[in-house]
């Protein structure tokens, strides 16, 4: 149990600091770090290793954004299997619907509650 | 005075570098903490509902994750977390649901339709649109694969 | 041009009656403060949107330049205003509000400088008697426009700059105070191809070498002629590329030098290279060097204000960011 969670910790905390190391020598800005590190969730997954990292690495690799990528990825493998061409439409935002989904409600709903505050 | 080229290179000779070793190191911690708080939630998903699959518990744990960087963001607390943590706040999935509350209420005052609804992507929009259409070609390539075979 | 090739002297003198400044929480938290004249405690002003409160912020500055100089808006001839939102509506906003004649200006965070340049030229050549020299930013206003929303979790890079909240006024006129418009360089637009959006005092540090190397060689001067020569929002890092650009042209100007970006903050408030915005010269040059000129302190001073003049348009399409920078020179006349 505890060594999950280290294990968690470890991944989860290079692959954030993979990102920081890209933001300090490229100067990248926050939308196309998410979008690299999305692609290389599709990509893993796509080659069939994103599995292998997870049982190691749990929440350290799906929590990142790389997760997102690979549960697109997966869907729309899976919608394949299933359904032919049309699945690789509808599988990857079939999978994603929860977290899209969540994000844009959560988005709408903070938005009518709260106001932007300024930065200090 | 000096040639623009040579002033490009006293540029990048003179400019203050990021302090690298302080900036990874809080990237690390946060992103790695963050990570934990979401295994913690996909084993207290796991503990209550011990009968569903593993996708259900992923959904809920990301469900769950946006819902805490959606809060966040709100009460006006991630980009101060940002700020120090950087990639570490950025890439794991509550670091989406910050890019796509933060625009929406930026542009609240312009309005429900032009303010919110049509602002909230303009920094995760990339990231839905390069996310769907590279698992709609993994799912053709995948397809095509499939056909050879 | 009547002084060299970009200078232009001001014969008859024109005068600065007043000067007023007002600065958001941050700004006053920082050195300056004792020298501000009014301090927000929150920064939004009241009013419902940050666009607002700059522009309420803009409209106290230009009253309250007219009420130290113990006059009311009918006895000013032409309001002279700039700032950093598109169609530079804060300033043509808080115009709504005044019955005065009014000039929108834009060239960045050097409008000052043009708006001063504008207003002396017209008192100078008789067409009026009083004109107001005023710009303003707003770090939330700024930030919207240029660069993210406001609480998405970025963070500045080394180089970067805060943008100030703040607007400050100058009032000319033709007479009533010691402390006069002596000449002005206006600048000419530089690019060293700098394409950093948050690396603009690099990009704007050759501009104002060019502008100072112009006014001194226009007025035969050495930098010794001036107290202290001010730039704009070079910040701490564009600053050091100013100077190495004059002295790779044999003129040491550390001695006399400040940038008002630089000096608006403290080290401790985590604004890497200082502060920036179109507020930031008129701010700083209402307050504390206005003071420091009728205390006598300073007799000669030439004020840079320096500008980036970028798009968030230009820079996505991958444009360089050009700078600006217009030189105005005050001295004071002792008694």
């Amino acid at each position: 149990m505890l060594l999950t969670y280290l294990q968690v910790f470890l991944v989860g905390g290079a692959v954030c600091m993979l990102g920081q190391l890209l933001i300090n020598l490229t100067k990248m800005t926050s939308a196309k770090i998410l979008v690299t590190f999305l692609l290389i969730g599709v990509l893993l997954e796509a080659i069939g290793v994103f599995d292998e990292i997870k049982d190691f690495a749990h929440a350290g690799i799906t929590i990142p954004i790389t997760g997102f990528g690979s549960t697109l990825a997966k869907g729309a493998i899976e919608g394949v299997e299933k359904e032919g061409l049309l699945g690789a439409l509808t599988g990857g935002m079939k999978a994603a619907a929860a977290g899209l989904s969540s994000a844009i409600f959560f988005g709408f709903v903070i938005s009518l509650i709260f106001k932007a505050k300024t930065k200090v | 005075m000096i040639s623009r080229t040579e002033y490009n290179e006293l540029n990048a000779k003179l400019a203050p570098k990021s302090k690298e070793g302080r900036t990874l190191l809080f990237a690390f911690l946060v992103g790695g903490l963050i990570c934990m708080i979401g295994q913690g939630f996909s084993d207290l998903f796991k503990l209550l509902l011990p009968k569903s699959d593993e996708k259900v518990i992923g959904q809920l744990t990301s469900t769950a994750m946006i819902f805490l960087g959606a809060l966040l963001t709100g009460f006006g607390i991630y980009d101060r977390i940002g700020k120090y943590a950087g990639g570490g706040s950025i890439i794991p999935i509550t670091g989406f649901a910050n890019s796509v509350v933060s625009p929406a209420m930026e542009y609240r005052s312009e309005g429900m339709i032009f303010g919110v609804m049509c602002k909230m992507f303009v920094v995760a929009g990339p990231i839905i649109v390069s996310g769907i259409a590279s698992s709609v070609a993994v799912g053709f390539v995948y397809r095509l694969i499939g056909a050879i075979k | 041009m009547n002084f060299g090739t970009q200078t232009i002297r001001f014969n008859n003198k024109p005068r600065v009656l007043s000067g007023y400044s007002i600065v958001g929480p941050k700004e006053s938290m920082g050195p300056l403060d004792p020298y501000f004249h009014k301090r927000l405690r929150k920064d939004d002003f009241g009013q419902r949107s940050y666009e607002k409160a700059e522009c309420k912020l803009h409209m106290s500055a230009i009253s309250g330049a007219i009420i130290a100089a113990g006059m009311t808006p009918q006895d000013i001839d032409v309001n002279i205003g700039g700032d950093l939102l598109n169609q530079i509506i804060t300033s043509s906003f808080s115009a709504r509000e005044l019955d005065i004649s009014f000039i929108g200006m834009y060239s960045a965070c050097s409008t000052f400088g043009q708006a001063l340049i504008v207003g002396a030229a017209l008192i100078d050549g008789g067409y009026i008697r009083t004109a107001t020299a005023s710009t303003s930013s707003h770090f939330s206003t700024a930030e919207r426009q240029y660069r993210y929303p406001l609480e998405l979790g970025t963070q500045m890079t080394p180089t970067a700059q805060w943008t100030v909240t703040g607007a400050g006024c100058s009032l000319l006129g033709k007479e009533g105070s010691n402390i006069f418009v002596e000449s002005a360089t206006i600048g000419k637009v530089v690019d060293f191809g700098i394409s950093d959006a948050n690396n603009m005092g690099a990009a704007m540090a050759p501009a104002a070498a060019k502008t100072v190397l112009k006014h001194l060689q226009d007025t035969s001067r050495s930098v010794d002629y001036y107290d202290h020569i001010v730039t704009g929002d070079l910040g701490i890092y564009g600053s050091r590329l100013f100077l190495k650009l004059l002295e790779s042209e044999g003129i040491k100007a550390g001695a006399v030098h400040l940038d008002c970006g630089a000096m608006i903050y403290d080290k401790k408030q985590r604004c890497p290279q200082g502060g920036s915005g179109a507020g930031c010269s008129s701010v700083v040059f209402n307050s504390y060097f206005l003071h420091h000129m009728r205390a006598g302190a300073i007799k000669r001073l030439l004020l840079v204000p320096t500008g980036a003049l970028l798009s968030k348009l230009s820079s996505l399409q991958g444009e360089t960011i050009p700078g600006i920078a217009n030189a105005v020179a005050f001295e004071r006349e002792d008694d």
